[in-house]
């Protein structure tokens, strides 16, 4: 059964991201972009990390996309796709990308391979533990990232108070 | 793999998904009535005894009316946009406990579909979901008013989101879990969360307000402004989805509401008088039930009591006082179950 899901969520992800990049219009590709966000979340569950799957959601199809929506809603990019690059810079960015999947493929090519079994009750994904964990022994870098974001938010006030 | 649970959760999603609805569109007679009420009017009684069959009525009218998708539209983003505000407004529903178990031939049939450890999680994503049948909607329509109701709708549910989810917090705190049925359990008797958390209630009602639509927030679909808001272009039943699901979110509002703050199907004193289980069981729906209609009433209520914001003070109410006192809450009723208790 779980593996028919995962067949599933699996043809969905990869169909979803393949339209992120083909659709000619922003629009579509923010919602499939979306679409992709939770079938991903699917997996999540599927590992029973229920709660990265959920926050994935929240913050990333809740709160992120929706932000991209408002940009490409309001620009309205919907028009005629934009042909004004040159050919110096889709050579450059097909290179570039070219390169970045390649080390990609490397670096997958010489990690170990083998069948990862799922432990049959894991509850590593659930809330308590993922709490405990974070509290313990990760302290440390889930404070500095907290202050860091701390810091995103003072910037961006400061930055809309300069406008206004 | 077992058949029985499957059956039973089918069963019981199809009954919530059917109830969800029914309330929804007596809802709308409801607010008719109520509105009356409060106006000393009398309100619809043409339809059927007491106007009853009046939102069947209304019903078949959306469906007859003819269906005008706009030329300069995007067809597929504008049937999009009600059915995901539809679909995100039922989802909710399937993590709240309705009542306590009953007891069919000895299988435990318990009343919640989903019971999730991240129930509360669920809710606020689910809600932070809904914004994309609104904006797309209002953007698809490819006119201004809507486009500006849809801003307008997706703005003040994203600043009223942070305010709600950190009312929760205080909730979470007290009773020491996500799920929502552990949060209903943990209200037995007379504990309702209520009493320990009012500032907390009163900022989710707000923000539950906010989160629907409704006066005196309903700035989205401000008709002195801005024609009809998000759905200004919309017709026949794609219009009456939108407004469908308003309703429905006003129902499933309540009852988290009542989930939350008011102890779900819990009422003092059910405990002593030692009912068989089914019996206690239904009881405890009828009490649900009762509580979540009382929350329903209020909605209808506030919306002839108070005027509508204007949106410098919808903005200035979200960000500048309700989400520092929601942080407020959230300190204190740690510092409280650290210190005192």
């Amino acid at each position: 059964m779980a593996q028919y899901i995962f067949y599933a969520l699996s043809i969905v992800t990869i169909l979803s991201a393949l339209y992120v990049v083909f659709a000619k219009s922003p629009m579509y590709s923010v919602i499939a972009m979306i679409v992709c966000f939770f079938s991903i979340a699917g997996h999540y569950v599927l590992l029973n990390a229920q709660f990265l799957a959920i926050v994935h959601i929240i913050v990333y199809a809740g709160a992120i996309m929706v932000l991209f929506l408002f940009v490409v809603m309001l620009l309205n990019l919907n028009q005629e796709p934009d042909k004004s690059h040159g050919k110096l810079l889709r050579v450059a960015a097909a290179i570039s990308g070219g390169m970045l999947f390649l080390v990609l493929l490397l670096s997958l090519n010489t990690s170990e391979t083998g069948t990862f079994v799922l432990p049959e009750k894991s509850d590593i994904g659930m809330v308590e533990h993922v709490g405990k964990k974070l509290f313990n022994e990760y302290v440390l870098p889930f404070e500095i990232s907290s202050v860091l974001l701390l810091s995103a938010i003072v910037g961006s006030v400061v930055l809309a108070k300069k406008e206004a | 793999m077992e058949w029985l649970p499957i059956i039973d959760k089918s069963v019981l999603i199809l009954i919530i998904f059917l109830i969800s609805l029914g309330i929804a569109a007596y809802s709308t007679y409801a607010e008719r009535k109520v509105a009356a009420f409060l106006q000393d009017r009398i309100g619809p009684n043409r339809a059927g005894p007491f106007g009853l069959l009046q939102p069947i009525a209304d019903g078949v009218k959306m469906f007859m009316k003819e269906e005008i998708i706009p030329s300069a539209a995007d067809k597929f983003l504008f049937m999009l946009g009600p059915c995901i505000f539809m679909m995100t407004a039922l989802m909710t529903s399937a993590v709240i406990p309705w009542g306590k178990p009953l007891d069919i031939g000895g299988y435990q049939m318990n009343l919640q579909v989903a019971d999730i450890n991240i129930g509360v999680l669920y809710i606020v994503a689910t809600a932070s979901v809904g914004v994309y049948g609104i904006m797309l909607g209002g953007w698809a329509s490819n006119n201004k008013f809507s486009l500006l109701g849809a801003v307008r709708a997706s703005s003040q549910m994203i600043s009223y989101e942070l305010a709600m989810g950190l009312s929760i917090i205080g909730v979470l705190l007290i009773s020491n879990s996500l799920s929502l049925s552990d949060i209903v359990k943990g209200q037995e008797g007379f504990h309702w969360n209520i009493i320990y958390q009012p500032l907390g209630f009163l900022i989710f009602l707000i923000c539950a307000f906010a989160e629907c639509n409704r006066a005196p927030f309903d700035l989205a679909e401000c008709e002195t402004e801005l024609v009809g808001g998000y759905h200004t272009e919309y017709s026949s039943m794609k219009l009456g989805m939108f407004l469908f699901a308003e309703y429905v979110n006003m129902f499933i509002s309540s009852a988290l509401i009542v989930c939350l703050f008011f102890g779900g199907y819990n009422f003092p004193g059910i405990d002593n008088l030692d009912l068989p289980q089914n019996v206690a069981s239904i009881i405890s729906v009828v009490i649900f039930f009762a509580k979540t209609f009382f929350f329903i009433f209020f909605f209808m209520w506030i919306r002839w009591t108070i005027p509508r914001f204007r949106y410098d003070q919808l903005m200035k109410l979200g960000w500048q006082i309700l989400l520092p006192l929601s942080i407020f809450n959230v300190v204190a009723t740690a510092a409280w179950l650290t210190f005192v208790k």
